[in-house]
């Protein structure tokens, strides 16, 4: 087993780099520089972690750099982390949207706030993603509110507060069941058990319950993470929230926090409650299939590209909800693949459509037209971003959104039938989209945009390597995956999933 | 003449150790009360100040020994069983001693601000605070009404202290009156509770009534529910608490502070003693009705703070929501409740104090400045300031890494532990609800619209108390184990 400190260091460097950011904030232009020193010394550490991963470590399931401590025994309140193949992929993600977001969109206006604020958040999620104890994840995803919340709040748009306290208001009322949940199931396993109260994740999955209690938990659980998701109806807070939000926090929030949601359904709401989801897997599978198609529909109508993107993420994290509730172990492995290929993805359109944003000051559909002619690499690199999210055969999202049909098919036919709908209508909305914003003749000010500079391509490099690299060549992450979902399915469906 | 020589009076035995504490501050009280009256020139506020600060020190002095002495041999009463010396009644001292001493250095600069002469506010915030450490220490029900009706007139009085502003005596003779009618209805119950059990001491009618089935046990009942709506009045419980927004807006917002701080420490710990300590028994009979008063004042405390504009007035309606969340602890009926009751208030006194300290400077020189709008860009003119009442609020919202994340999470586990699932649920959400105003609050804090405004100037006193709510804030919200902790062993011996 590999030393725990690693990831001691994942969730400590990014909140050292903001107190960092917060004192050197009077000087010009240097918390900046420290934070993407900051996030380039958390994406080494990221790598690492992920090459150095070991799924078959002895006794630990398939966690590695596991450690835990008890630091209030009347709280049951512990720090325990570990990685396995189901979180070594966001953690990876959540390094980079640290760095391409402080990149690819600089914001100078208070930019030590801002940094400082995204440096937290980074350190907030990363100890979400590790954690290894119920009551710590809670914490830590309840925290990451704070940080969105002053970032939205402070660079977002005219919108802003409103955006902000619907945003803050919807996530707190969800994890309100959460909490509830969290505390019930704590106390079951300790009136069962020694007595001890005790959160740790591998403890409380061996809690013994009735299939009503699963079923409640489960419900309790599940409202929290559909709404961070956000799956339909619980996902009228995101449309607004990404719209209003600056590019940097669009880019953390549907990138990166929404992910939150589906890897909180995977691991606790369906790790901890197995009994619960012969009754509940119709339920959620439907839920699913609806966000699918209605997160298309509305993205056909939406009139701007933020909001698009604001839908269309409803729809794929829809897909990702149908893949790790059918019990197929592919489907559940391409689940975990597209958490982290539409996270790449998303940050690439959220990218792009900052760099139009600042060069046309709207982001609305109407006002662009044509911009293919001035500025022909923005328009391939979208181009790339877009197929991507389409489906296209050789990119990142074909192989995830095929992992996750298959598994369907195999296990709820007509659900994936009806899901498989909604990838012929993201290939409808994206390219009518692309059409009327690049495609046509460029007047006025659409005529006068410069193509993207030097830094603006470079930032997006990583992420058309990621969609290409992982479009070809999957088999490296999906090694890494595989063992953990085994592990979960085993755990959660030993004889089988019942079609 | 032979009757009086044979009676004897029976002095009962003294632990003076354990009336240290009240003693010392009923003792500085009459100290400036003699001094202002007998000195030639006025008693300066330096003066007043100094002592009030050495009284609290004192006895937290006091608490280092109280608490090794009862480490030692074990709780112990005195004064013919009326006063209780435990961990409880330690920690509850401590509290009381640390809230006084910031709300005092509060009201230091604030006198000067408002030339205020002379130590009148010391001498009744010293002895309203004796009443309530009387209260956090009373195993005797009269003792309780003792320390209630200390701790209300000198209250009573401080609320009126302002008389420049009509207001504030118009708060004064409401809390008057009410208070005196919640009062009377408190010794009502004190008698019914006697005349079922015979006795007022707690100990004894817990001995009574676990030894012997109580067969009519109307009278008892109706004295239980006395006792609760005057413990309900003093706490701002729904429906008793429509004099608290008045009130907290008509005081003077040193003494807002203090009710919101001493008043709920004394009072909640005389009901956890009535409830928990004498009425455990009756459980099942007082526990509905609670449920019913948890979910009011968690409730109405949250939806009606949505529609205030005088920060004040929403402060009062968000501590009547707070007062929920302690009461929650209290419904739970068990060890784990009372600690988790006691976290909660021991946690929120600090930071409630540093809250209406800031409000005091916003407040500005006439203490009328309370709209939200005054606070439009605070932390962009002044980021510490800002930044600090931003912590405050998101510590009373129940943010994590703030104290008020793990003392909402202590009371819910409690109730959650006691089977009351729903009733956590729904105070959750109300604090979900409650979420909105604090937000809209510090939204305001960081609006950038009027960051020309002018500059508040922050006196040393002031501004370091609210350093002392925002470390105690965010320290304990990090790191709550040791308070936790203490919390546990303090109510380890409260039972009975």
């Amino acid at each position: 087993m590999h030393s725990s400190i690693y990831l001691l260091l994942l969730i400590v460097v990014p909140l050292a780099g903001a107190l960092a950011a917060a004192l050197v904030r009077k000087v010009q232009g240097l918390a900046y520089a420290l934070g993407v020193g900051t996030a380039l010394v958390e994406m080494a550490l990221a790598l690492i972690v992920a090459f150095l991963y070991n799924p078959h470590v002895k006794n630990a399931q398939t966690y590695d750099f596991v450690t835990r401590h008890v630091l209030s025994a009347p709280f049951g309140l512990a720090y325990d982390v570990a990685v396995d193949g189901i979180s070594l992929l966001m953690v990876v993600l959540t390094a980079l949207v640290l760095l391409l977001a402080l990149l690819g969109s600089r914001d100078k206006r208070r930019e030590a706030a801002f940094v400082g604020w995204l440096l937290a958040l980074t350190s907030f999620t990363m100890a979400s993603f590790l954690s290894h104890d119920v009551l710590e994840f809670f914490i830590f995803f309840e925290l990451t509110l704070v940080p969105s919340y002053f970032i939205i709040a402070g660079w977002g748009g005219a919108q802003r507060a409103k955006a902000a306290l619907k945003f803050f208001i919807y996530t707190f009322s969800g994890s309100a069941f959460l909490l509830i949940g969290i505390l019930y199931l704590g106390f079951a396993h300790q009136h069962q058990t020694t007595g001890v109260l005790t959160f740790s994740y591998s403890a409380l999955q061996s809690t013994g319950m009735t299939h009503s209690t699963a079923v409640w938990l489960f419900i309790a659980f599940a409202i929290a993470f559909a709404v961070k998701s956000p799956i339909w109806p619980f996902h009228t807070w995101s449309p607004i929230t990404y719209a209003e939000a600056p590019t940097g926090g669009s880019i953390e929030l549907s990138a990166l926090l929404a992910k939150l949601g589906s890897y909180g359904l995977l691991r606790f709401a369906v790790g901890l409650f197995p009994l619960a989801l012969p009754t509940m897997r119709p339920i959620v599978l439907t839920l699913a299939v609806i966000s699918i198609l209605y997160g298309s529909l509305i993205a056909c109508a939406t009139p701007d590209l933020k909001r698009l993107v604001a839908y269309s993420s409803v729809a794929q994290l829809g897909f990702i909800t149908l893949g790790i509730m059918t019990g197929s172990k592919i489907a559940m492995v391409g689940a975990v693949l597209l958490m982290f290929n539409h996270g790449v993805i998303t940050i690439g359109f959220f990218l792009i459509i900052g760099f139009i944003e600042r060069r046309r000051g709207s982001y609305q559909i109407k006002d662009l037209t044509g911009l293919q002619g001035p500025a022909p690499v923005m328009a391939a690199l979208f181009t790339i971003v877009m197929m991507a999210s389409i489906g296209l055969p050789g990119l990142s999202g074909f192989v995830s959104e095929y992992l996750i049909l298959i598994g369907t098919f195999g296990t709820h036919a007509w659900w994936g039938a009806i899901a498989t709908t909604g990838v012929l209508a993201a290939a409808a909305y994206l390219l009518w989209a692309y059409q009327r914003v690049f495609h046509g003749r460029a007047e006025g000010a659409n005529a006068s945009i410069t193509d993207l500079n030097f830094k603006e391509r470079w930032v997006l490099v990583p992420v058309v390597v990621l969609i290409l690299a992982l479009g070809v060549f999957p088999k490296p992450v999906l090694d890494r995956i595989s063992p953990s979902v085994q592990v979960l399915i085993h755990h959660v469906a030993p004889a089988g999933v019942n079609k | 003449m032979n009757l009086l020589a044979t009676t004897t009076l029976v002095v009962p035995s003294i632990h003076y150790l354990a009336l240290l504490p009240v003693l010392t501050f009923f003792g500085a009280s009459l100290v400036l009360l003699l001094m202002s009256a007998l000195v030639n020139t006025k008693v300066t506020i330096n003066w007043a100040t100094g002592i009030t600060v050495a009284t609290a020190i004192a006895t937290l002095v006091y608490a280092f020994f109280q608490w090794s002495y009862i480490a030692h041999h074990g709780s112990t009463t005195t004064v013919a069983h009326a006063i209780v010396l435990d961990g409880f009644s330690v920690i509850g001292n401590v509290v009381i001693a640390v809230s006084l001493l910031l709300s005092a250095l509060v009201a230091h600069d604030w006198a000067k601000r408002e030339r205020v002469a002379g130590a009148d506010f010391h001498i009744l915030a010293l002895a309203s605070s004796a009443g309530a450490l009387l209260m956090v220490q009373a195993n005797d029900l009269i003792v309780i009404f003792l320390g209630l009706e200390i701790l209300s007139i000198g209250l009573y009085v401080l609320v009126g202290f302002d008389r420049h502003r009509a207001t504030s005596a118009e708060a004064a003779l409401k809390y008057f009156l009410l208070g005196g009618f919640a009062s009377a209805i408190f010794i009502y119950g004190a008698a019914l509770v006697y005349g079922a059990t015979g006795s007022t001491n707690l100990s004894s009618i817990s001995y009574f009534l676990g030894n012997n089935v109580v067969l009519r046990p109307g009278l008892l009942y109706a004295g239980g529910a006395l006792l609760l709506i005057g413990f309900a009045f003093k706490v701002a419980a729904v429906p008793f608490h429509a004099w608290s927004p008045d009130v907290y807006e008509g005081a003077p917002t040193p003494v807002t502070g203090v009710m919101a701080s001493i008043v709920k420490v004394g009072a909640f710990a005389a009901l956890l003693r009535v409830l928990i300590s004498a009425l455990g028994t009756q459980l099942d009979t007082w526990r509905p009705i609670l449920f019913v008063l948890v979910i009011l004042t968690c409730v109405v405390g949250a939806s009606v703070a949505l529609v205030q504009r005088n920060v004040k007035r929403l402060l009062a309606y968000s501590s009547i929501n707070q007062a929920g969340f302690m009461l929650l602890g209290v419904w739970s009926g068990s060890a784990r409740g009372v600690a988790s009751t006691l976290f909660y208030v021991m946690t929120y006194a600090p930071v409630v104090v540093a809250t209406f300290a800031v409000v005091t400077l916003i407040g500005g020189t006439g203490d009328d400045l309370h709209s939200i709008d005054h606070y439009r860009g605070l932390a962009r003119r002044q980021p510490w300031l800002g930044g600090a009442l931003a912590v405050l609020l998101f510590s009373q919202l129940g943010a994590p890494l703030t104290v008020g994340f793990y003392a909402k999470y202590s009371v819910l586990a409690a109730t959650i532990d006691s089977g009351g699932g729903a009733l956590a649920l729904v105070a959750i959400l109300s604090a979900a609800i409650a979420a909105f105003f604090y937000l809209r609050w510090i939204l305001a804090l960081y609006a950038d619209d009027d960051v020309e405004g002018t500059r508040v100037h922050v006196p040393l006193f002031t501004g370091k108390v609210v350093a002392v709510g925002v470390i105690v804030a965010i320290l304990f919200g990090v790191w709550p184990g040791p308070l936790a902790t203490w919390c546990q062993h303090a109510t380890m011996l409260f039972l009975p």
